[in-house]
């Protein structure tokens, strides 16, 4: 690895070196590294790119790291990963994408995730998504996410795109089962020129499930956004989703939340607030010392914390 | 020492679609010494918080100037003022989505500080450190723990001259009590000026001097003892269910 794929390397997952537990990098379209361990199996597909990550049942607090680093301008990649996650699991995963894009074409990368949750396990995901480098050619990202999860399984995902990354256009489906929860916290800032659209569409098919989805996201510049949150209840279940947005310059911003209720005891809530930054606020943090641009920054960093 | 020389403030007529002026201050002129704790009174409406906000640099005088011992400091920016050592505490303290007690206690002491230094300040305002520290200064807090974190920040920047806009709204009264302790403490500790705008008897009584403003002019001031028997045979100093609250 050279000084762009390790920086690239700790932009999305946080690492300085190889992780613990489980894990498989992959870098330039291919896998560059790779580790299973007693519990936790990673293996190539069979039939396309992309690999599978098989955790047994009951494997408690061990972690998988599958990050994604693309350095060569002009690649352009689909891939598919699919995880199955045993009964009375307790695993945190954690992936992401970081494109360095130094030259004039387009690089690309489209991870197709499928999570198979078992009953009763609890998955914490965290995806994370960078972009750096000089070049015209565009960082775009396609993630699809899909989950099933079993009866009483938990899953919370955590998704995050701070920088860099030129066009995204993110999916999100779940299915959750009696008992199941689902809890989504998604973190997204953009700038220049950038586009993202982020498109969740959860049902609630078995009694006591719920959801709770969260987009904190600042677009600046020309930037443009749009989100768009569908909950289906179909049984008695609760679901919220919440789209929260600070818009600043030029940048446009559309929040669609949705929510169908299938059911007389589908409990569900939406909410969506688009505005600037208001201006005590920044009185406020002017009056602690703070200069205007120094102000800014502290609010952003606090709301997409 | 602060010193406003002959400070007015007008606001376009929106009823006469700006073809008249406001004044909201008329030349109004005073002194804040070294180490003196000066309470500014007066009836609602006549233009307190806005003296308040024109010693911060959050709005700007029509005529008149502001000295900080003795530089003029009538054009400079809120964020000068403050790094120059003046600090507001607003009546009605901003939320923030994300932004924990810790970050903002961190960014008032203008520099890395630990837990317990943070809890400190809390503690002080009469709140449970341990419980508020990292809790986000959003619209989850009730307006009396807001209010007291805003007191906190003050505390937290120890500056020469310490603003603070009616510190006692939404604070009930068991904490009233420490709030008058925090002033006194401050006021015996950090050898910078206080000013406060209340209309709370009990603040009254623990200035220095007191000056009252009503209908945008310093109609009087003095020392507590020259204003406040004066005060109290009036309505000015505070609304009649404050005062029989105190009695209590």
């Amino acid at each position: 690895m050279d000084a762009i794929q390790r920086e690239l390397l700790m932009q999305v997952a946080g690492l300085h070196e190889i992780p613990a537990g489980a894990y498989n990098i992959r870098s330039n379209g291919q896998s560059i590294e790779r580790k299973s361990t007693g519990n936790i199996e990673i293996i190539n597909k069979p039939d396309k790119s992309g690999i599978e990550i098989h955790i047994k049942p009951g494997t408690k607090k061990e972690s998988v790291h599958i990050p994604v680093i693309m350095s060569q301008s002009g690649l352009e990649e689909v891939v598919y990963n699919d995880f199955y996650i045993g009964e009375n699991a307790d695993v945190t995963i954690i992936a992401g994408c970081g494109i360095h894009n130094g030259g004039d074409a387009a690089s690309r990368h489209d991870g197709i995730h499928r999570f198979f949750i078992g009953k009763n396990a609890h998955v914490k995901y965290v995806e994370k998504h960078y972009g750096s480098g000089d070049g015209s050619g565009e960082r775009i990202m396609n993630p699809v996410t899909e989950i099933s999860l079993d009866e009483d399984s938990f899953m919370e995902m955590e998704t995050v795109q701070i920088r860099g990354v030129d066009s995204t256009k993110r999916e999100n489906r779940a299915h959750l089962k009696a008992g199941a929860k689902l809890v989504v916290m998604e973190r997204l800032m953009t700038h220049g020129k950038q586009k993202a659209e982020s498109w969740f569409d959860v049902q609630l098919d078995g009694e006591d499930s719920s959801a709770n989805i969260v987009s904190r996201s600042v677009a600046r510049d020309e930037s443009w956004q749009l989100f768009q949150s569908h909950i289906s209840g179909n049984t008695r279940c609760s679901g919220h989703t919440e789209c929260d947005a600070i818009i600043m310059e030029n940048a446009k911003i559309s929040a669609v939340p949705q929510l169908t209720a299938n059911h007389v005891d589908a409990a569900l809530i939406h909410e969506a607030a688009i505005g600037k930054i208001a201006g005590e606020q920044l009185i406020k943090l002017m009056t602690l010392g703070l200069t205007e641009a120094e102000a800014e920054e502290q609010i952003i960093s606090g709301f997409l914390k | 020492m602060l010193e406003l020389k002959n400070i007015s403030f007008q606001v376009p007529d929106e009823k006469t679609r700006n073809t008249k002026e406001i004044g909201i201050l008329k030349d109004v002129s005073l002194t804040l010494e070294d180490n003196q704790f000066v309470v500014i009174t007066g009836p609602n409406g006549g233009g307190k918080s806005t003296l308040a906000k024109i010693i911060a640099g959050i709005e700007k005088p029509t005529s008149g100037q502001i000295l900080f011992d003795g530089q003029d400091i009538t054009d400079m920016s809120i964020t000068d003022r403050a790094k120059l050592g003046i600090s507001y505490a607003f009546q009605q303290p901003v939320r923030f989505k994300g932004v924990t007690v810790f970050d903002l206690l961190r960014l008032a002491a203008g520099k890395e500080i630990s837990v317990a230094g943070a809890c400190e300040y809390l503690s002080k305002v009469g709140l449970c450190a341990k419980d508020y520290i990292r809790r986000e200064v959003n619209g989850s807090l009730s307006g009396g723990e807001i209010k007291r974190i805003e007191i906190a920040t003050i505390l937290a920047r120890k500056t020469r001259v310490s603003v603070f806009d009616e510190p006692e709204a939404g604070i009930d009264l068991w904490s009233f009590q420490n709030l008058i302790q925090v002033f006194e403490e401050m006021h015996e500790q950090l050898h910078g000026s206080i000013l406060i705008i209340s209309h709370q008897e009990r603040i009254l009584n623990i200035a220095d001097r007191i000056i009252l403003i009503a209908d945008g002019k310093l109609v009087k001031k003095g020392t507590k003892e020259e204003v406040l028997p004066e005060l109290l045979g009036t309505a000015n100093a505070a609304p009649s269910c404050d005062k029989a609250a105190n009695r209590k």
